[in-house]
Parts: C-alpha cells; sequence; structure tokens
C-alpha cells in the first residue's frame, strides 16, 4: 500500500499532505522535510525511485509540483509512477489546464478528488470517467455560485 | 486576486489565500494568521448563530492554516456540526476537517461516530461514501470498534451501489491492517471472494486488495481466490478482443487490476490443478511475449504500464521458483533491461535481479552479467542506480567471482557516495571474509578497505581482521609485514593504527628478524603516529608497548622512557595516565616470566557469526535504536580484547553484556595479579586443611589460567567478571532439556527440573548437601531459603519466570555459604535460554518455503557454518532440534539430509517467528559441517530485538551440537 503522498513546489512548499496511516505531527514533519531536500536535491534524468529507510520512494516532477510518494517493499514502482500521472490526469481534467495555482486555492477539491481515486493507500478506482462523473454529482449537489458571492468575504 | 476556477469558491477563503501568498515575510505570515485565528474564534465564540457557509469558510480557513504548518486548538466542535448538516460540501469540509485533523478527545469521537453511523444508514451512496472515507482515513481503534461489524454486511449486501462497495471494500481493508482482531471473518468471507467476478472493473479493483490482504493472514480459507484470480487474470491479458473502456490505460488493458491480480497469486503455491496452471502459465508466457512486441504508443505511460504488469508477473515466477523455462526467461528479460535506456527499468532489472540471485535455479543465470552490472557501477550517472548495482553484486557473489567483485566495489569505494559508503564498506568486509580462500587476500582487502575508506571503517570492521588474524596463525607473519608497510604511508588512517598497534603488538616479533623492521623500527614506526591520534587509540598503543618490551627486552629502557615522560604519566586523561603509570610499574618490577604470562599471546576467539554481518542487519533495519546496547559493549570490550569475547572470559557468550562491561577502566591492580590472586572468594581455614579437605575447599570451577588471569588484566571487569557463569558446561547441557543437573562439586550438587509455557516458565531448583556437615549462612540472590543446610539434606526453591523481551544473557545465580567455617561462593547462570519460550509451529512444505523466501533480507537472516564435535547421527540430531523446542517438520525439505523446524519465540514484548534449516553436509562423517539459518518472521518490519532473537537462536543451536553432554 502507499504509506503517504506528497506535493511540493521546486521551493519546497508543500501543497498537499495525504496519510495513509496514522502519523504524528513530528514524524510528518521529519518525512515531509527529507522527501524534500532528497527529491529536489536530484539531478535531471535521474530515476524516479529512490530508497528511503524501509519505504520506496517514487517521485516525478509536473511542471513546478512534485508529487511524491512513499510506497511499501512489495509495491510496484511503475505502477505508482502511473498513479502519480492518474491523479494529475484527473486534476487535469477537473480544473481544466491545472496549475499549482489551482491546488493552492483548492485544496479541498485536490483531497475530494484524491479521495475518489485512492482509499487507504490503495487505488479505490481507476476510471477517469466514473472519478469525474462523482466529482460532478457533488459539485452539482452545492448551492449555485451567485449564493455564494453574495456572500461577505469575512 | 486570482480567478477562482470553478467549484463553490468560498471567496472569504481565497481573499484569505491570497493574502498569505502576499506576505513577504514569516512573521508577516503569522501576524495575518494570528489576525485571522482572532477573528474566527470571535465568530465561534459570538452570540449570532452562524450560517452553514459562514461555518463551512472558517472550518476550510481553520484547516489551511493547519496545512501550512501552524496548530490549531479550536473549532474541531464547528467541524462536527458540519458533519450532520443536510448540505453536502459543508458536510464535505467537516469530513476532511476531521480526516485531516482527528483528535483523541473521546467526547468528540463519540460524536463523530455518531454522524458516521447516521451518514452510513442514510441510503444516499454519496454520504455513504464520504462517512466510509472518513473512517478510512482516521482508523483509530474506536473507529473500529464501532464500524468493524457493520461494513462487511454494506460490502456484500445485495442492493448497495458499486462506488459504495468499492468504498467499503477499501475501507475494511484500513480497518483490518490496523486492528485485525476486531474484523471477525464469517459469512461475508466467501462472498467478498466472489466479488472477484464482479462485473464492474472498480469493484474488482477496490475488493481484489482487501482479498489479497486477507489470504496473506488467513490462506486456507481464501485459496478459492486462486482460481478466481487465474481466469480473470487470463480473460484481461489473453483477449485482445474485449473492450475494457475506461479500464484500458494507453492502450494497456487494466494494469492496476493485472498487477492486483498477479500480486494476489504472490499469495499461493502454483495452482494444482493442472487447467488452472496451464492457464496461468499461459498468461505468463503472454505477458513475457508481449514485451517483445513493438509497443502501440511512444508514451511512457504506455510501456510504465505494461512494464508494471512484466515485473509484477516476473515477481510472480520468481516466488513460484518452480518453472525453470519460465525463470531463464525473465532473466533474460531483465538482463535486456539492464542496457535500456530507460533509467527506471535499469533500476528495477537490477532491483529484480538481486532476487533472482538468490533462488537456486537462476543463480548462474544472473552471473552471466555481472559485466554489465560492474559496468552500471562504474558508469549510471545516478547514484540510486549504481547503489541498486552495488546490492546486486553483492547478492551474486560467491567463490567463483568474489575476488572479482570485491576489486571492483573497492575501485567504486574511492568515488563513491558518502550516504552509501559506510553500507559498501561493511559489505565488501563481509564478502571478503565469507570468500577468502587464502588470509592473505582477506587481510589485504580490509587493510585497503581502511586506506580508501578509513572514516567509514566501523569498529566492527577492524575488530573482525584482528580477531580472524589472532585465530589464524598462517596469517599472522603476512599480516604483521603488511600492516607495517601500511604504516609508512606519511598520513594513514587512525583505523589503521589502531590496527598496526594491535598486531605488531601481538605479532611483531614475526618480522622482527628483518633488519628494515627491528623492533625499534617498530616501535618508532608506532611512536610517530602517536601524537596525532585520539585517547583510545593511545590507549591502545600504550597496551602495544608494553607488549613490545614483552616481545623485545632490548625496546624496554626506549619505551620506558617514553612511559616515564610527563605527557604520559601525568596525562590529564585519566585513562592514559593510569595505562603510564601501571605499565611502567609493571614492567619494571614484575619478572620476565611474569611478564611473560601476564602478556602471554591473545587466545584464539571463539568462532561465531561476524559482528560486521549484524552491523550490517542492524543498519538495514528501521529502528537502530535499542541495538546500542550490544555495540557499545562491544566498543567497550573491545579495544584490547576485539570483541569482548574471551575463551576465558566465560560469562560472555553470545551477544556482549553491556553492563558488565561498562565498568571502567582499571586495568591493572597489584593485589591481583602479582602474586596471583584467588579468583574466587573462598578462604578455607586453616583447621579445614589439616582436616585434609584442601582439595575441597575451592568451588571454583575453573582454575585461574594464564587465560583467564589476562582478562583480569586486559578486559575491564576486574576480579568480580570470571565469577560469571561457573557452570558453562552445565548451562550448554540444558538447552535442549529441561531437567537434570545443573552444578556439581564435592560440597553441593544443584538440580534443576523446569517446565515452560509460551513466555512463562517454572523452575525448581534442588540444593543438595553432599557432606555430613551442615551449610549455615545459606543464601542465594533468587528468594530467601532456610539458611542451614542439615548434611545430607536436600532445599528446594521453585521460582517463577517470565520473559519480557528477548535476552541474551542467561540470568545469573549467587550463592554463598559457609562450610566449615569457609565462605563459599558461587555464581552460575540459570539455565534459561531464549529458545525456552519456543512454541512448535506446524506447517506444510510450500507454507515454510514460501515463508523462508519471503525472509531473504540480511536482517532477517542469521546462520553459522560449523564443525560437529561428534558423529552425525540422524536420531540424535532429531532429538536435539526437538529438544529445542520448534517444531520438527518432516518430508518439508526437498533434501533428505536437511532439517528444519520452524518456531514461535513468546515474549512478553513481541513474538519472532523462527525458521529454522539444519544443513549437514555430510560428504565426510569426520569432517562435518554444519550450516544452520535461522529466519525470524511476523513483527514486519523486524526491529532489532528480532534480529538479536536470531543471532540468539543460532548461537544456541550452535552450542547445543557442540556440547556432547546436551543429551
Amino acid at each position: 500500500m502507499m504509506r503517504f503522498l506528497l506535493l511540493f513546489s521546486r521551493q519546497g512548499k508543500i501543497r498537499l499532505q495525504k496519510w495513509f496511516l496514522p502519523l504524528g505531527e513530528r514524524e510528518k514533519k521529519k518525512i515531509i522535510r527529507d522527501m524534500t531536500t532528497m527529491v529536489l536535491a536530484r539531478k535531471p534524468r535521474t530515476c524516479n525511485f529512490l530508497h528511503w529507510k524501509d519505504l520506496k520512494i517514487v517521485y516525478k516532477r509536473y511542471a513546478s509540483l512534485y508529487f511524491c510518494c512513499g510506497l511499501e517493499e512489495e509495491d510496484n514502482e511503475l505502477l505508482a509512477l502511473e498513479v502519480l500521472h492518474r491523479y494529475v490526469e484527473l486534476l487535469d481534467k477537473y480544473f481544466g489546464n491545472v496549475c499549482e495555482l489551482d491546488i493552492i486555492f483548492n485544496f479541498e477539491k485536490a483531497y475530494f478528488i484524491l479521495d475518489e481515486f485512492l482509499m487507504g493507500g490503495e487505488v479505490q478506482e481507476t476510471s477517469k470517467q466514473s472519478i469525474a462523473k462523482s466529482i460532478e454529482a457533488s459539485d452539482m449537489l452545492q448551492e449555485t455560485m451567485e449564493e455564494y458571492m453574495s456572500k461577505p468575504a469575512f | 486576486m486570482p480567478a477562482v476556477s470553478k467549484g463553490d469558491g468560498m471567496r472569504g477563503l481565497a481573499v484569505f489565500i491570497s493574502d498569505i501568498r502576499n506576505c513577504k515575510s514569516k512573521e508577516a505570515e503569522i501576524k495575518r494568521i494570528n489576525k485571522e485565528l482572532a477573528n474566527i474564534r470571535s465568530k465561534f465564540k459570538g452570540d449570532k448563530a452562524l450560517d452553514g457557509y459562514s461555518k463551512k469558510k472558517y472550518v476550510c480557513k481553520l484547516l489551511f492554516i493547519f496545512l501550512l504548518g501552524h496548530d490549531i486548538d479550536f473549532g474541531h466542535m464547528e467541524a462536527v456540526n458540519l458533519l450532520s448538516s443536510n448540505k453536502y460540501t459543508e458536510k464535505q469540509i467537516g469530513y476532511l476537517f476531521i480526516s485531516v485533523l482527528v483528535n483523541s478527545n473521546s467526547e468528540l469521537i463519540r460524536l463523530i461516530n455518531n454522524a458516521i453511523k447516521n451518514d452510513l444508514s442514510s441510503r444516499n451512496p454519496t454520504f455513504m461514501c464520504l462517512a466510509l472515507h472518513c473512517i478510512a482515513n482516521v482508523g483509530s481503534r474506536e473507529m473500529a470498534e464501532a464500524f468493524a461489524g457493520e461494513i462487511p454486511r454494506i460490502l456484500v449486501a445485495g442492493d448497495t451501489m458499486d462506488s459504495v462497495k468499492q468504498s467499503a471494500a477499501l475501507c475494511l481493508l484500513r480497518l483490518y491492517r490496523t486492528s485485525p482482531d476486531l474484523v471477525l471473518m464469517g459469512e461475508w468471507t466467501s462472498r467478498v471472494v466472489h466479488l472477484l467476478n464482479d462485473q464492474h472493473m472498480g469493484v474488482v479493483t477496490a475488493a481484489i486488495s482487501l482479498i489479497t490482504c486477507l489470504s496473506q493472514k488467513n490462506p486456507e480459507e481464501f485459496k478459492t481466490c486462486v482460481s478466481l484470480a487465474v481466469s480473470r487474470l487470463s480473460r484481461i491479458v489473453s483477449s485482445a478482443s474485449t473492450d475494457l473502456q475506461d479500464y484500458t490505460y494507453y492502450f494497456v488493458p487494466a494494469p492496476w487490476l493485472s498487477c492486483k491480480l498477479l500480486r494476489l497469486l504472490q499469495c499461493y503455491p502454483p495452482p494444482e490443478d493442472g487447467a488452472v496452471k496451464g492457464r496461468l502459465v499461459e498468461c505468463l508466457e503472454t505477458i513475457l511475449n508481449k514485451a517483445q512486441e513493438p509497443p502501440k504508443s511512444k508514451k511512457v505511460q504506455h510501456s510504465n504500464a505494461k512494464n508494471a504488469i512484466l515485473f509484477e508477473a516476473i515477481a510472480l515466477i520468481i516466488h513460484y521458483d518452480s518453472e525453470p523455462n519460465l525463470l531463464v526467461r525473465a532473466c533474460n528479460q531483465l538482463g535486456q533491461f539492464l542496457q535500456h535506456r530507460e533509467t527506471n527499468l535499469r533500476y528495477l532489472a537490477l532491483e529484480s535481479m538481486c532476487t533472482l540471485a538468490s533462488s537456486e535455479f537462476s543463480h548462474e543465470a544472473v552471473k552471466t552479467h555481472i559485466e554489465t552490472v560492474i559496468n552500471a557501477l562504474k558508469t549510471e550517472r545516478d547514484v540510486s542506480v549504481r547503489q541498486r548495482a552495488a546490492d546486486l553484486l553483492y547478492a551474486m557473489c560467491d567463490r567463483s567471482n568474489a575476488k572479482q567483485i570485491v576489486a571492483e566495489m573497492l575501485s567504486y569505494l574511492e568515488t563513491a557516495d558518502y550516504s552509501i559508503r559506510e553500507e559498501m564498506v561493511l559489505k565488501v568486509a563481509i564478502l571478503a571474509e565469507k570468500y577468502a580462500v587464502d588470509y592473505s587476500w582477506y587481510v589485504d582487502t580490509i587493510l585497503n578497505l581502511i586506506r580508501i575508506a578509513g572514516d567509514y571503517v566501523s569498529e566492527e570492521v577492524w575488530y573482525r581482521v584482528i580477531q580472524i588474524v589472532i585465530n589464524r596463525d598462517d596469517v599472522q607473519g603476512y599480516a604483521a609485514k603488511t600492516v607495517f608497510e601500511a604504516l609508512q604511508a606519511p598520513a594513514c588512517h587512525e583505523n589503521m593504527v589502531k590496527v598496526g598497534g594491535y598486531i605488531l603488538g601481538e605479532f611483531g616479533n614475526l618480522i622482527a628478524g628483518d633488519p628494515r623492521s627491528s623492533p625499534l623500527v617498530q616501535f618508532n614506526l608506532l611512536h610517530s603516529k602517536f601524537h596525532l591520534c585520539s585517547v583510545p587509540t593511545r590507549a591502545l598503543l600504550l597496551s602495544a608497548y608494553i607488549k613490545f618490551i614483552n616481545l623485545f627486552p632490548e625496546t624496554k629502557p626506549t619505551i620506558q622512557e617514553v612511559l616515564r615522560c610527563d605527557s604520559q604519566i601525568r596525562n590529564s586523561d585519566v585513562e592514559l595516565q593510569q595505562r603510564a603509570v601501571e605499565y611502567l610499574k609493571l614492567s619494571s618490577i614484575a619478572s620476565t616470566d611474569v611478564l611473560a604470562t601476564v602478556l602471554e599471546e591473545m587466545p584464539p576467539f571463539p568462532e561465531r557469526e561476524s559482528s560486521i554481518l549484524a552491523k550490517l542487519k542492524k543498519k538495514k533495519g528501521p529502528g537502530a535504536v535499542s541495538g546500542n546496547e550490544l555495540e557499545e559493549g562491544k566498543r567497550e570490550g573491545g579495544e584490547l580484547n576485539g570483541a569482548g569475547e574471551r575463551p576465558g572470559d566465560s560469562s560472555a557468550i553470545g551477544a556482549s553484556n553491556a553492563v558488565r562491561l561498562h565498568i571502567p577502566t582499571h586495568s591493572l591492580n597489584y593485589d591481583i595479579i602479582y602474586p596471583p590472586p584467588p579468583l574466587f572468594q573462598s578462604t578455607p581455614s586453616p583447621s579445614a586443611d589439616l582436616l585434609g579437605l584442601r582439595s575441597a575447599a575451592p568451588v571454583s570451577a575453573a582454575p585461574p589460567s594464564a587465560g583467564s588471569l589476562l582478562v583480569d588484566v586486559f578486559s575491564e571487569a576486574g576480579p568480580a567478571a570470571p565469577a560469571a557463569g561457573a557452570n558453562d558446561d552445565g548451562f550448554l547441557r540444558f538447552v535442549c532439556k529441561n531437567n537434570g543437573v545443573l552444578f556439581e562439586n564435592q560440597l553441593l550438587q544443584i538440580g534443576v527440573k523446569s517446565e515452560y509455557r509460551q513466555n512463562l516458565g517454572r523452575m525448581y531448583l534442588f540444593y543438595g548437601n553432599k557432606t555430613s556437615v551442615q551449610f549455615v549462612n545459606f543464601t542465594t540472590t533468587l528468594k530467601p531459603v532456610d539458611p542451614l543446610v542439615e548434611g545430607g539434606a536436600q532445599v528446594q526453591q521453585v521460582i517463577n519466570i517470565e520473559c519480557l523481551t528477548v535476552f541474551s544473557d542467561a540470568p545469573l545465580l549467587n550463592i554463598k555459604f559457609r562450610y566449615g567455617g569457609a565462605l563459599q561462593n558461587l555464581t552460575l547462570k540459570l539455565p534459561v535460554a531464549i529458545n525456552k519460550f519456543f512454541q512448535p509451529t506446524e506447517m506444510s512444505s510450500h507454507d515454510f518455503f514460501q515463508r523462508w523466501k519471503q525472509l531473504s533480507q540480511p536482517q532477517q537472516e542469521a546462520q553459522k557454518i560449523f564443525k560437529a564435535n561428534h558423529a552425525m547421527d540422524t536420531e540424535v540430531l532429531k532429538a536435539k532440534l526437538l529438544g529445542l523446542g520448534t517444531a520438527l517438520l518432516e518430508k518439508v525439505d526437498p533434501n533428505p539430509d536437511n532439517f528444519v523446524c520452524a518456531g514461535v519465540i513468546q515474549t512478553k514484548a513481541q513474538q519472532v517467528g523462527c525458521l529454522l534449516r539444519l544443513e549437514p553436509n555430510a560428504q565426510a562423517q569426520v569432517h562435518t559441517h554444519f550450516p544452520v539459518r535461522a529466519l525470524g518472521l511476523e513483527s514486519r518490519p523486524l526491529g532489532v530485538s528480532s534480529v538479536t532473537t536470531l543471532s540468539l537462536c543460532v548461537s544456541v543451536v550452535h552450542h547445543s551440537f557442540i556440547c556432547n553432554k546436551c543429551l
């Protein structure tokens, strides 16, 4: 199973963190620190896999964002790369040409989409259409845009 | 302000986020956050009831602040309120907050659980999925207690929507992983297996993760899944026609499901049903064939997905380890990948080949790629690929290619990345030792290692070279000569000085004949390094000097001069000062004979597992904390006497006793040394002598030999140490049995009866007075007993034993009494070794070897090769193995000569399963070798304590076999 998934910028700013096993805050911070320093230090055109403690780390850079996940010993690295890619595709489909800013300003959406795709560190649904459909369905359930915009900003 | 692209756009949130992004400094950010927190707090506390939207917005802001890395200590209640909102987005934000910031506040958990319960029973699939996600995200025990019964029902209910089934399956998996005891197997399990046949690919994909995990734990109960998995796989892989629609990923049909199916099959042995097996082999062949076909797309996603399946198929082939044809094809395929232009594939091929190298069928095939792998080590630009290449070289090394591989690794070390040097050094050291044919090669290799990467050579490595040199007299002269030459270098590493000091101190005489390395030249060479060294090294050199005085009397004036100078004898470091003072005194007052006795050549070390191997295992293990004891014990004890284990020092069997070795050094005490001291405090009274009982008086078991005297001088413990465990012989006798005589001399006999169940034991000790005179003041350290033991009488003591955690040293029992006025003092090891807490485990041949193979990492394995002291008798061996407490598995090993056993060591802290394989080498009845491998399973990842257990098991087994009195 996947143990965690992190999205961070080239400056090491964390944009999304998902932990599939409960960890203490200090431990999380340590992992984030280790991952960002390790992955950001990698030279271009190196492979996408690393070993870290007893985990396999798989990462890939998409534009300004690094997608990085920790896997257990028996997990398949290549497939994990495609998990990352499929997540990017899902974000792209939802936001339309997704960029880092979309994820910053709509972080909750990024979490919701991830929840539709992965659960407990395992792939729940791989079909892009099914996932897009359930995200859309939930968007349909909400109140109209205007209703929100009329509310005060603070 | 950046546009809010889509969704429900909480404007206040967007404004806040862009404010934060515009902050120029960390301080400004914190200021802005504090302002926002104050605002939210006042809103939450305000009199006006907040509407759902505001609540949602503020909770979302809090979440954002938390994810920035700030602490949040309020807002939980508001989030819980959102859970019961009937507006989807509010509920959704509430659940997200709870998932990210779960609080162990029990009051809150109760409320959350309530909300979840409502949503689960709402029959609204969207709400049900949200609730299931929340359970999976939090996954706490409380949640498992509340919902572990409900979720299986949702999973298998006929009217559950597909999307809910998917969530329910993975949610259940999550709970099962953290609280397996709470997920009860039942009628639902058989229906779960049939989800493999579900029409909805998404349901199968989700359910198979659950089935795989359940099968690993309960293989019997789920074994019907094998044939279902094979037919599902075959439908995906073989039929080109079926359109899997959106489950086709870049022209690869259902890669996730295929990989998971192949992973599930790895929980089982090859299918027994011929048809099923044929179908599966066909699938595997198809997958291998497809690798040779031209790609259907140039996109990397296509090749990744395709190769993901290929690697998973290869993993299954390696797991079965029974189809030579497929194994060879797999090996060839990996060989192709070794030269692939994709770095990722080269990396994975190297990694995969490591496992192939350990299979008997493919070891030779893997070896044919040695040049490619060496080339990878030299030329790969990516350090993680080079590291895999080094791992593979280590895995494929055997006697035939050891010299080449070690040479390559050594030359790589010169430029290796700092992060992997220490591990490389350990590996080189292990290979050099394991495959050394002539020990001069071994010595050269290790000295080279110190020369090239001295900083990364840990204590264990140089202890080990010294142990080996001391134990093999054919290499001692060569070692002295080589180290002497190495020390000529103007700048040499301190570790080289340590090895040099030790070896020249012991064997400098072997090269002293050559005028170029005359005693004084040797001494001057060593002493030229002295001032650049750290205190421990200087201390070692001082000991080398006193040995020089013994070896070469002509150096005495020069060395005494050195010892006498102020910088030594008044050194501010206590240890150095003490050594200087004591050695100076010793050299001036002791006669040549005494000096020769005190400084006699070191006796050979007992053969045992390499301390380096233990170090590598520890390094690999996830938690290297609790192993410190062992390491420190060695550091303390090792500086003068290798790894702290001396033949004379009978107490240090197995791992060294950290506590005892931590006693600070008092290396010389004249009262003890000269005249030779009574090692045991038995003070025979004159009257006893007159009665002719003199021979009976000292209760000590071991006479104070030169060896143990040496320990007194140079090991740390002082007079107390040799007293420990005067009954090694008796102790060994109890490794394989529970009842018998623990100790006996002219005065006293101690019998033992014991029984063990799980981690508990009870021991009856019988103290028999063999004389006709009473013992007075009879005390033991265990429990009060009657202080008077009449002549010929026996007293009994019952003790209860509980094994709390893995231990290495047997508890000591101290007995004191007066016999005829003389105080008798006796310390014995209680016959409790770790194997007493074995619970036998029966398993089938397949299970055994599947587990055996799974446990192939270095930290899960320990082995030892030793010579049998006695002729091998199958029945005797069997009896011994049964006596160990493990289950002796008959007809499990394909080689009828081998013995395999399985058992679980029960301690209060943990259970460590061990698999044991004894491989008698029956080539000659005279020279018999017994490699023993023990493997631990269970607690994965294996902690250090398990590693210790393994080494302990091996050492216990070893002892039981070298002791002829065990039966």
